[in-house]
């Protein structure tokens, strides 16, 4: 049994300009222990259909599925009460910015101690000796000493380390890291990429891991989930998506990767991913993509099976080359008119 | 710490000889003088007035009158009072206790009151709770406070009469002066309804006095509180599963204070401006009336030392505030 299964997740902001929908039907499910990763540009619903899985989002939210389970338990009926018990101790995340994500007027043995109070229910001793445990477990030197250090006192790495340490205190089902290394050093980031595989590993618990950068994917990930404009338009193993992408956004991320790239000059794709105001019509990565025909500025796209990576596109691409595709004269030329 | 100390010890230095330029001229600048004054409307004969102006060196120029003021004062001289013939300093620390009282109970009031409102407000953002606590706030801190002492004096004293209208206890009750705050020598005189006595008496001057502090605080706390809520630490104290109230209460509150805590310092020297108008309506004895009262009478030395004594008062409470707020913010008791 799937510990994580979401289908047809959307999530729609009230904003001054009406309704904005960040994440657009994703489904997306994790096995016990497995490691998923979720790719896409700033702007792709990556980091919100998380929040919205934690019950993070602000009340200009409304969160829409067709299903949210998470280890049996329903997210999307669940009372808030029920669900403040599963979040923090088999749900856990860890966000983006270490710096500011760790409370600056506390110690950060007393915050990772809270989790264990709160959850578990330890008393003084067992916490102390606990979160030393802990701390030793992702990485700080002299631990015991570290107890009483306030975060602005530590680094940006170590800061990480502490809200890993904080978010494994109760041995959690599945982890989800959001962009875990996005604000550390690169020395640092492989690190901390590494210390997750390990506890992974160690500790059984499955992670989602949540980033832009494809070479973190090929690293850690068993299977990824590549999002565009809210939307999912691909799923495979990593192995395979590597091989043979299905989606032409997979297709072109890939081969905007320095290690892959053929030219001198790095290919990129034109344009931005579109916003609240500028949502095209039909398939909504035809303004970027090099295969678009009229077909997919008219319609929007149906999921593909399996053998094409589940790949959210009229044309999926088999080895590079479009299925189904009426040849390169049908290709419009929207790019130089955007 | 100590360090810290020292330094802001030593910034109070220019304050202070500001503040004592300041006082000697500006009253100066006031029309009559106090042997004018001390005189009466029947007037004094040119001799006589020489003589006066002369044994209280009023005669002398004003440089000369400053230098001798100022050496005294950093002797710890603080001048003798022209209409009381007592050393300003003895007359001042026997009234302080009556504003210092008056003022505590003001600042209890407003941070009692003001700090959980503004985080209501905060929380419950948009609320009914929230406009109508931010519109009265709004009026609060705009009303003229003599005009909203006469208010509750009419409402209260005067219609109602559930309260008295001035004084600090009523003349019924007569016992020793033992620590000069009438709560707690009323307590001591063990008298049957002194204390009562002395409660009612406080009521209206505190909520008159602490309306301001009281509006600004509840603001204060709503604008720190609503920042503070959208932190990243927020979003990770909810992520670690704590109840709303754990969340607000322990997370963000202490957050949200650390500006709050400056304001309410800030609110000091507000409060002993606001003592000197509610005391003059209360007839409340404390150096909020001496003040205006020395200040009629063209009492110079009185008002120079008065307005010394006070500035000091409130630069060490600022101080005090300072290190509170290292307390509350382990940044800046790092930094030091």
């Amino acid at each position: 049994m799937p510990i994580l299964e979401i289908s047809n997740l959307s999530v729609d902001f009230r904003t001054v300009g009406g309704q904005f929908r960040a994440v657009d039907g994703v489904s997306m499910t994790v096995e016990p222990g497995e490691i998923v990763s979720i790719v896409g540009e700033s702007g792709s619903g990556k980091s919100v259909s998380m929040l919205a899985l934690m019950g993070l989002l602000p009340w200009t939210a409304t969160i829409t599925a067709d299903k949210m389970m998470f280890d049996g338990k329903d997210l999307l009926t669940i009372p808030a009460r029920e669900r403040r018990r599963i979040v923090g101790k088999d749900l856990a995340m860890i966000f983006q910015e270490p710096m500011s994500s760790l409370n600056p007027c506390y110690t950060v043995g007393w915050q990772i101690g809270e989790v264990l109070k709160v959850h578990l229910g330890l008393d003084k001793r067992a916490r102390r000796d606990r979160t030393v445990e802990l701390l030793e477990l992702v990485g700080i030197p002299s631990a015991a000493e570290r107890l009483d250090t306030y975060p602005h006192q530590m680094s940006g790495g170590m800061n990480q380390r502490v809200m890993i340490a904080m978010a494994i205190a109760c041995n959690p089902k599945l982890l989800i890291a959001d962009e875990p290394t996005t604000a550390l050093d690169v020395t640092i980031q492989a690190q901390i990429l590494d210390l997750l595989a390990k506890l992974q590993r160690e500790t059984g618990m499955a992670l989602v891991l949540i980033t832009h950068d494809m070479g973190v994917v090929a690293e850690t990930a068993n299977r990824v989930s590549v999002q565009y404009a809210g939307q999912k338009v691909e799923e495979q193993p990593v192995s395979e998506l590597f091989a043979d992408p299905h989606h032409p956004y997979t297709a072109a991320l890939l081969s905007a990767l320095p290690e892959r790239a053929t030219t001198r000059r790095l290919p990129s794709i034109p344009g931005v991913v579109p916003g609240q105001y500028d949502r095209p019509s039909g398939c909504l990565f035809s303004p970027r993509c090099a295969f678009v025909t009229e077909r997919c500025v008219e319609k929007a796209p149906v999921t593909q099976g399996q053998a094409a990576g589940y790949a959210l596109c009229h044309y999926p691409l088999n080895q590079g080359k479009p299925v189904g595709h009426p040849g390169p004269a049908a290709i419009l030329d929207r790019r130089l008119s955007a | 710490m100590f360090g810290f100390i020292l330094r802001r010890l030593g910034l109070l230095i220019p304050t202070f000889i500001g503040v004592s330029l300041v006082a000697f001229f500006f009253i100066r600048l006031l029309p009559g003088d106090p042997v004018l004054l001390l005189a009466g409307e029947r007037g004094i004969s040119p001799e006589r007035y020489a003589e006066l102006m002369h044994r209280f060196g009023f005669d002398l120029p004003l440089w000369q009158q400053f230098i001798t003021y100022f050496t005294d004062l950093v002797q710890g001289d603080f001048g003798t009072s022209i209409s009381t013939k007592k050393p300003i300093f003895t007359e001042f620390f026997t009234l302080f206790p009556a504003t210092l009282e008056l003022s505590f109970c003001a600042v209890i009031f407003a941070v009692v009151l003001g700090v959980p409102a503004g985080v209501i407000a905060a929380v419950k953002r948009n609320s009914w709770f929230d406009h109508t606590a931010m519109a009265t706030a709004l009026v609060g801190y705009s009303m003229p406070i003599f005009w909203w002492a006469l208010l509750l004096i009419i409402v209260f004293s005067g219609m109602l009469g559930w309260t008295p209208v001035s004084g600090r206890i009523s003349l019924m009750f007569f016992f020793p002066k033992v620590t000069g705050f009438m709560l707690i020598d009323s307590l001591l005189s063990g008298k049957a309804g002194a204390f009562q006595s002395a409660v009612s008496h406080l009521i209206l001057p505190t909520i008159v006095l602490g309306t301001i502090p009281l509006a600004v605080i509840a603001r204060q706390t709503r604008s720190a509180m609503l920042e503070v809520l959208g932190e990243d630490y927020i979003r990770t104290a909810k992520a670690k599963g704590l109840s709303p109230f754990r969340v607000v209460a322990v997370h963000a509150l202490r957050n949200a204070l650390i500006p709050v805590i400056t304001t309410i310092g800030l609110q000091i020297g507000v409060l002993m401006a606001g003592a000197i108008l509610t005391e003059t309506i209360f007839s409340w004895p404390g150096i909020g009336k001496w003040m205006v009262d020395s200040i009629f009478r063209r009492d110079y030395p009185a008002v120079q030392g008065g307005l010394v004594l006070i500035a000091l008062i409130v630069m060490g409470v600022n101080l005090v505030v300072d290190m509170l707020y290292g307390l509350v913010n382990p940044k800046i008791r790092h930094q030091r």
